[in-house]
């Protein structure tokens, strides 16, 4: 019993950075219908700033999560601008394979910058613990959660209550229309990626989080949230939300319990269960539980 | 007076490009010009072994390799419109059925050791089939969905590959390859061809060109019939397709089940070359190369393909050959500015954003301009 609560604050935790993650691709996707696959490198840079300006400035953890936050955001505006502006009115798929190229230079960006070492972030969870119901649970799982959530509910509040947010909404809706009500379109294109690489950043700093540190190649764990979109829908920040702790407590009661109970879907098969899930959700529903329904005309 | 016959079907006194029939207009080899230079080339390609080191004639059969699995997705991609970053997933497969029918056992891994004859066909048909039993679910989906159903394929196939330990040697160890025997004829051993003593790399290089050549004409030719034109029906405006009476579903499943056979062959031969198979090759980054393959190449053009793949293939040799010039670590420790691995993925990645900005019809539409610029040379109309 306590491993159960153990192993759902846990996929609490982690699915609160794949919610996180999935609003970071849904906010491109809904302004520019690009999916940005470029986002794991945003992550996996974003936690490389938050480790260096802790490190080297001796900064606390919060505030070099906003400055790598504030870093980063002024990296994924510099990269629309430079790269995907000029692909508006291309093929989405394109735009999408211009991201892919985007992916690898920026990996390989990230990979030089941290080097052989591990990202360490000095945050203030570690591998500290607390004892509830008698079961024992990482204050990290909990802190993700909780920053997750207050990180998207902001963004919502921004998107439904701000000026600017409204002109976001408007783009995604009708850019043609938007133009045609003054808004700078193409500014509204920058601002979402750089509000999307802002939360990769943080995914990033949380993920790196909770003592251990991580590696270049933790970048993939990003890919995981591309399960999460198709499952809320691609222009879903609610469906992001529940899909991604969906997603997340699966994933980990999945670690906990596979090996006692199917042995013979093999070891690490938690790592692929959110693409199995993906698959499942798209032959009952193809544009996922709360996507909007494309209507195609001729 | 009777009408004019159409029958003739090249008029080449002074107007090589004035066609008077559909299929002299639609010949792969439409003017005199390519078909020369077709036999050219393929005769140069030809006599490179002899010329060269045995690392060179391996990077070129890895062309040809990367070239049938790039002509597959273009099929996909670029012909169907149906954007797939699954490709990696289908060459794992295509490797696996040529290992498991064509190489030795050893140990727990199974191999039956039968004929290329046999494992060929069967290293295509095999993801084919997987392919047409994927498609109905593929086909539902549109779009950039497609591009992460594909991607999801990638993730659970390397898990598959890395527990299905007798069929793949299991992750990190891998297995051998399939032995390329051909009707008792090794593919890939030392053999005297009209006493020029050849090594096995020079072998193999030759084989894998002939498959090479039969796959890309069959690709050409299959783009010239009615599946190729439905094929472009369905990318260009679906809807319409479907309305024209182009079953959506026939030609999806079509298109996903031809790039498998490809992407087959292609994994088949490639574990051959690489030598050793190891579960993490077939990865997201694999699906990355073959997708630059199609769209550094050019979208829709079988040309292209072979271009992009000579391309991404060379690219890693031409960085080690410049970076003596470069700020550049040759090893792959830590010093200079970046490593060559470094440089060369960065300009991978630096090559797919600015070909698809600046030139979206790839190397392919590169040699368009280059020739049309030189056709009123030295006029600029």
């Amino acid at each position: 019993m306590d491993e159960l609560l153990g192993s759902l604050v846990r996929g609490l935790g982690i699915g609160g950075l794949y919610a996180l993650l999935g609003v970071a691709f849904v906010i491109i996707y809904r302004a520019t219908g690009v999916i940005n696959f470029a986002t794991p490198a945003l992550m996996i840079l974003g936690a490389f700033f938050t480790g260096a300006f802790g490190n080297s400035l001796g900064l606390p953890f919060f505030l070099s999560v906003i400055l790598a936050m504030i870093v980063m955001a002024a990296i994924g505006m510099i990269t629309e601008r430079v790269a995907l502006r000029p692909m508006v009115g291309r093929p989405a798929f394109s735009a999408a394979t211009v991201t892919v190229g985007l992916f690898i230079v920026l990996l390989i960006l990230a990979g030089r910058l941290i080097g052989s070492e591990l990202v360490n972030v000095n945050d203030p969870f570690g591998l500290n613990t607390i004892e509830v119901l008698g079961s024992t649970l990482f204050t990290v799982d909990i802190g993700r959660l909780v920053i997750s959530m207050v990180a998207i509910a902001i963004v919502g509040i921004f998107l439904t209550r701000s000026r600017t947010g409204l002109a976001m909404r408007a783009t995604a809706f009708d850019q043609e229309t938007s133009l045609a009500q003054g808004i700078n379109v193409g500014r509204m294109f920058g601002l979402s990626w750089g509000i999307s690489a802002a939360m990769a950043a943080l995914a990033g700093a949380l993920l790196t989080a909770g003592g251990s540190g991580v590696e270049t190649t933790a970048a993939l764990v990003a890919l995981k949230a591309l399960p999460v979109i198709i499952l809320g829908g691609l222009d879903s920040i609610k469906g992001s939300i529940i899909a991604g702790l969906f997603i997340g407590i699966v994933e980990s009661l999945t670690r906990t319990y596979q090996p006692l109970y199917l042995p013979w879907l093999g070891a690490n098969f938690d790592i692929i269960v959110p693409y199995v899930i993906m698959i499942i959700v798209l032959m009952v529903r193809p544009y996922g539980l709360y996507g909007t329904k494309e209507v195609v005309r001729v | 007076m009777s009408a004019p016959t159409l029958k003739s079907k090249r008029t080449t006194h002074g107007r090589p490009r004035l066609f008077t029939t559909y299929s002299g207009e639609m010949a792969i080899f439409n003017t005199r010009v390519k078909l020369v230079w077709a036999i050219v080339g393929g005769a140069v390609v030809l006599s490179l072994p002899f010329f060269f080191q045995r690392d060179i004639v391996a990077l070129i059969t890895t062309v040809f390799i990367y070239a049938i699995g790039g002509i597959g997705l273009n099929l996909l991609t670029g012909y169907a419109g149906q954007v797939s970053l699954g490709q990696a997933f289908f060459l794992g497969i295509g490797a696996y059925t040529a290992a498991v029918l064509g190489g030795e056992s050893k140990g727990d891994v199974i191999g039956l050791g039968w004929d290329m004859a046999i494992w060929l066909p069967l290293a295509g048909l095999v993801p084919a089939v997987i392919a047409l039993i994927l498609a109905p679910l593929a086909a539902r989906v549109r779009g950039l969905y497609l591009a992460i159903l594909t991607l999801g394929l990638v993730f659970i196939g390397e898990h598959i590959f890395k527990e299905a330990t007798p069929l793949t040697g299991g992750a990190g160890v891998g297995r051998a390859p399939a032995d390329p025997v051909l009707f008792g004829y090794d593919l890939f051993t030392d053999q005297e061809i009209f006493g020029v003593e050849l090594d096995r790399f020079s072998v193999f290089y030759f084989g894998c060109f002939v498959i090479f050549v039969v796959l890309a004409l069959l690709a050409r030719n299959f783009t010239r019939s009615r599946f190729g034109r439905s094929f472009a029906a369905v990318r260009d405006r679906d809807v319409a397709a479907e309305v024209m009476g182009v079953s959506l579903l026939k030609t999806k499943t079509l298109a996903f089940a031809v790039s498998s056979f490809y992407a087959g062959i292609a994994g088949a031969l490639l574990s051959i070359v690489i030598g050793r198979i190891s579960p993490e090759t077939w990865n997201f980054f694999l699906s990355i190369d073959f997708l630059a393959v199609v769209f550094i190449g050019g979208l829709a053009t079988i040309t292209g393909s072979i271009m992009g793949a000579i391309f991404v293939v060379m690219l890693p040799k031409l960085v080690n050959t410049l970076t003596g010039f470069l700020p550049i670590d040759p090893g792959v420790g830590q010093g200079g500015l970046l490593n060559v691995f470094e440089l060369q993925s960065i300009i991978f990645g630096v090559l797919i954003v600015v070909f698809l900005i600046a030139e979206p019809r790839g190397l392919y539409g590169l040699w368009i301009r280059l020739r049309n610029y030189f056709k009123a040379w030295p006029f600029s109309y």
